[in-house]
């Protein structure tokens, strides 16, 4: 399955990648939002995808799935969150301010 | 103890100034930094008969041990001797700023900066560490930087300020060059240490370059030639600093640099021509530039570059004495080394006056130009005596003094001229041009008096009436009058007991006292040093009277070169430069950023693994569930068409795809609070994207032409291949094995049986805690963004 995974992020990583790389300050937000999912299945899938048991040690004896990534993903899935969302807003207000949503434009804009 | 708590005592007072300043408010303040060099002061007088009985007073503690760097302080004559200046003069100068300095200034600022100005050279002088040293004299500069740009509104005082301190740290990291240069040849960075193995340290090569680079630090910070532009553009600071540090004591921390490295250094060729000729070349050229000046201060200025070149010059002269090899008397040399330890105490007694004095004019008459000024002598007659006695000694006339210094200045040079010690020939010359810079020195000083005091008064051209300064102002330059003139009477108490015990240290191999303490008397009969000063004293007249009908040599090359423009060229290219370069790839376009990072990504992180041949990819499939294949091919089909979709809003609904197949892989992968957890954040996200989207436009096509895309396609697809590198590169290797084990223990450790929540909220909380901060400023902004938005006409901040 790890092989499988290992593919699946590095298509995730060039979409990404790709956005990130436009001019549309939108796309580029989607890149970042792809680019922390394809890092969280990295992750995930480096701790040994679908290996033992949900950590949680009431319910049964183990072993169990490696705990450490995802308490590190957890972390990140948040922090990604707010990123986002301040993203967003940042493009709400830079296309008020300015008018337009291309980053060109806005260059243009702020050297004036 | 008592050693490191002469230099700790200022750091301390600066830190409980401010409170104590709320305390007792500005009118006392003043007193209160001065009666710290005035403790300071009279700590090291009781030192003094310790120090002149050979003694040395050292501590030492452990400060990075590992790099042998320790917190040593010693105090021995040398260092005794710049310490009096620092604390004797520091009492004088805070004293004279406290009538000076109007109560409307940031008092609190000045007094700061001056007391961690005071602990800085202290630590200079009293330093036996050379990181230790180094510091301290870093920190000088930087107190001297605040200092200058204390009236921070003028342009004139930041340019200074940023001159200075450009120059002066120039020579500070040259300096630490040659530091680092002695430690690697010695093994030590304690200075006694290293001044013990001189016989071992003379046959290395490299002692040659460390040599010349710590005298570049020297040379630097006392204004030797070139490098001495910087001086007049400091005299923009307040002129109690000008008396302070930038004549009386930070610029004599080069001089007292090359003294301590005396018996290092000394006997060295180079050594003994590099200062003699730096020395004689600043004195001269000093000198003939402060016969030009209008502006009192600059005069003065000019006049302190010329006089460390002729102390540094003395100390050239003197290192002869410990040449093996030298031709003639070593204890004839060694009385230059004297005379320079003499002159700089005189130096700092008459200018320190002098700049009061200037202060003084300035600060009643509002002007310090010579050319509005005269007659000044019948409105201030105490202020007038003050200034010729500071003139006169610094002429070298009696009885006052400049004139025993200058006296001994004529017989090193006569006796260098006529020794030969290194069998140069060049060392005639440094008689005949010291003696040329002395009747210029006299005719500035006839200027100073004459174009101020003397003369028709210019009421026209002043501002104010004309009136003798306020008592208070009157007391430290009165002091340092008395002392120009009892110094006179009575120098070889101070040559005995303050320059002695600094001279066994600089000539350590000369044991005699008599070879190391010249007497020193006014009347030694008719000889060729007398017979100089009059001809200064003839000459100078004489061309004072016809200044008029030469004064326009100075339009002339070379005499009107100033080494500003080099300065200035030098600076103006180096912006230049540098905002070429900086253009480059600061383009202002996110494109190019994301290229340059993913370029950098791929060149180093994919050069490491594919050249160190650590590419080991694992290929091994393992088992395959039929509901996770099916999820990846969804992932990859979703992403992928993300690139071709035309509506932004599809392509937030396929993030949401993506997203949501995430908390499913999370789902298999035994992560149940990951799975709970993205799809409450993926559900909030694509709520938040739709909602953006009410306020932006719908999104065009990208318009880039063919060329870029192909190269952003290029990235991309090398970013993710390299990423995939890795992750089958790292699945191939288990080196190290799981940490995780240990949190599986996380119920006996920290009482939860939720590993996961049991490693957020207890083993890493203090990362949890940051990230809630994180989330806590992330929320600030968007809040800012939304809710504070300038008003109309109130987003002019910046005033364009």
């Amino acid at each position: 399955m790890e092989f499988h995974m290992t593919i699946l992020v590095g298509i995730l990583v060039t979409v990404a990648v790709y956005l990130l790389l436009s001019r549309n300050m939108v796309r580029i937000i989607l890149g970042t939002a792809i680019l922390s999912h394809a890092v969280h299945l990295l992750l995930i899938t480096m701790g040994g995808a679908g290996e033992g048991k949900v950590p949680l040690l009431r319910e049964s004896d183990g072993p169990y799935a490696d705990a450490l990534p995802q308490a590190l993903i957890l972390t990140a899935i948040v922090i990604s969150f707010a990123t986002t969302a301040l993203l967003l807003v940042l493009a709400y207000r830079t296309y008020e301010e300015s008018g337009s949503d291309n980053m060109n434009t806005i260059r243009r804009i702020d050297r004036e | 103890m008592y050693a490191v708590f002469i230099i700790f005592l200022p750091f301390i007072m600066a830190a409980l100034l401010p409170a104590t300043h709320r305390l007792i408010g500005d009118r006392l303040i003043g007193w209160y930094v001065m009666a710290v060099p005035l403790v300071l002061f009279a700590a090291l007088i009781r030192l003094i008969p310790q120090i002149a009985g050979g003694e040395i007073v050292s501590a030492s503690y452990a400060w990075i041990p590992d790099a042998g760097i320790d917190l040593a302080v010693r105090v021995d004559g040398l260092g005794m001797i710049f310490a009096l200046l620092i604390t004797g003069v520091g009492t004088l100068v805070a004293l004279y700023s406290i009538y000076y300095l109007s109560p409307r200034e940031s008092l609190g600022h000045f007094y700061v900066y001056l007391l961690l100005f005071m602990g800085a050279m202290l630590g200079v002088v009293f330093s036996d560490n050379l990181m230790l040293l180094y510091t301290f004299w870093e920190l000088t500069s930087i107190s001297s930087f605040l200092l200058i740009a204390f009236w921070y509104h003028r342009k004139g005082s930041r340019y200074g300020a940023q001159k200075a301190m450009l120059i002066t740290v120039m020579g500070g990291f040259s300096l630490l060059a040659g530091f680092l240069m002695l430690y690697f040849m010695s093994g030590t960075f304690s200075i006694s240490e290293i001044i013990g193995m001189r016989d071992v340290l003379a046959g290395e090569p490299m002692i040659v370059p460390a040599m010349f680079l710590i005298l570049l630090g020297a040379f630097t910070k006392s204004v030797q030639f070139p490098f001495h532009i910087w001086l007049p553009d400091a005299m923009e600071a307040p002129t109690p600093v000008s008396a302070y540090l930038h004549s009386a004591t930070m610029v004599k921390a080069g001089i007292y640099l090359v003294a301590l490295f005396t018996p290092l250094f000394g006997g060295m060729e180079y050594w003994f021509w590099s200062l003699s000729i730096a020395g004689i070349v600043t004195l001269l050229w000093g000198a003939f530039n402060a016969m030009k000046q209008n502006d009192l201060k600059a005069l003065l200025a000019y006049s302190t570059i010329s006089q460390l070149g002729l102390i540094m010059s003395l100390l050239g002269f003197g290192s002869a004495a410990l040449s093996a090899s030298a031709a003639g008397d070593p204890a004839v040399y060694a009385a230059a080394g004297f005379a320079a330890l003499f002159y700089m105490l005189n130096h700092s007694t008459f200018k320190g006056l002098l700049f009061m004095v200037i202060g003084i004019v300035d600060h009643e008459i509002g002007t310090r130009d010579i050319r509005r000024l005269g007659g000044l002598m019948s409105f201030m007659p105490v202020t007038f005596t003050f200034a010729v006695i500071g003139s006169f000694s610094m002429a070298g006339l009696p009885p006052f003094n400049g004139f025993l210094s200058k006296e001994m200045f004529f017989g090193a040079a006569v006796d260098i001229a006529s020794g030969q010690p290194f069998a140069g020939g060049a060392e005639v010359l440094f008689p005949v041009v010291g003696w040329l810079a002395s009747v210029f020195t006299f005719i500035y000083c006839t200027i100073i008096v004459y174009r101020t005091f003397l003369g028709p008064v210019q009421p026209e051209k002043i501002d104010r009436v004309p009136h003798e300064a306020p008592k208070g102002m009157l007391v430290a330059p009165g002091i340092l009058a008395v002392l120009v003139i009892l110094i006179f009477f009575f120098p070889n108490v101070i040559g005995k007991y303050v320059i002695g015990p600094a001279m066994q240290v600089m000539f350590p191999a000369l044991s005699r006292e008599a070879d190391l303490v010249p007497e020193i008397t006014a009347w030694h009969g008719v000889n060729l040093p007398l017979v100089m000063t009059f001809g200064v004293i003839a000459l100078g007249l004489l061309l004072f009277i016809t200044f008029r009908h030469w004064r326009r040599i100075y339009r002339v090359a070379p005499f009107r070169w100033t080494m500003d423009s080099i300065y200035r060229g030098l600076l103006q290219t180096g912006e230049a430069a540098s905002n070429i370069v900086t253009d480059l790839y600061m383009t202002g376009r996110s494109r190019d950023y994301f290229v340059f990072i993913y370029l950098f990504f791929l060149i180093t992180a994919g050069g490491m693994l594919f050249l160190t041949g650590a590419f080991e990819p694992d290929f091994s499939r393992g088992p395959v569930g039929i509901f996770e294949i099916s999820f990846v091919i969804i992932m990859a089909f979703a992403a992928i068409a993300m690139l071709f979709v035309r509506s932004r809003i599809t392509a937030t609904l396929l993030n949401g795809v993506l997203g949501y197949s995430v908390a499913i892989f999370f789902v298999f992968f035994r992560a149940p609070d990951l799975a709970l957890t993205q799809t409450v954040i993926e559900t909030v996200t694509t709520v938040l994207f739709l909602l953006c989207f009410h306020f932006l436009p719908e999104w065009k096509p990208e318009d880039s032409p063919l060329r870029t895309k192909v190269v952003n396609g290029l990235i991309a697809i090398g970013a993710g291949v390299l990423v995939t590198a890795f992750g089958l590169t790292v699945q191939g290797y288990d080196v190290y094995g799981s940490i995780s084990v240990y949190f599986e223990e996380s119920y006996k450790l920290a009482g939860g049986s939720n590993i996961v929540n049991a490693i957020l909220g207890d083993f890493r909380a203090f990362d949890t805690m940051l990230e809630v901060v994180v989330l806590f400023i992330a929320g600030i902004g968007v809040y800012t963004l939304i809710a504070l938005k300038p008003k109309k006409g109130e987003d002019d901040v910046e005033g364009k």
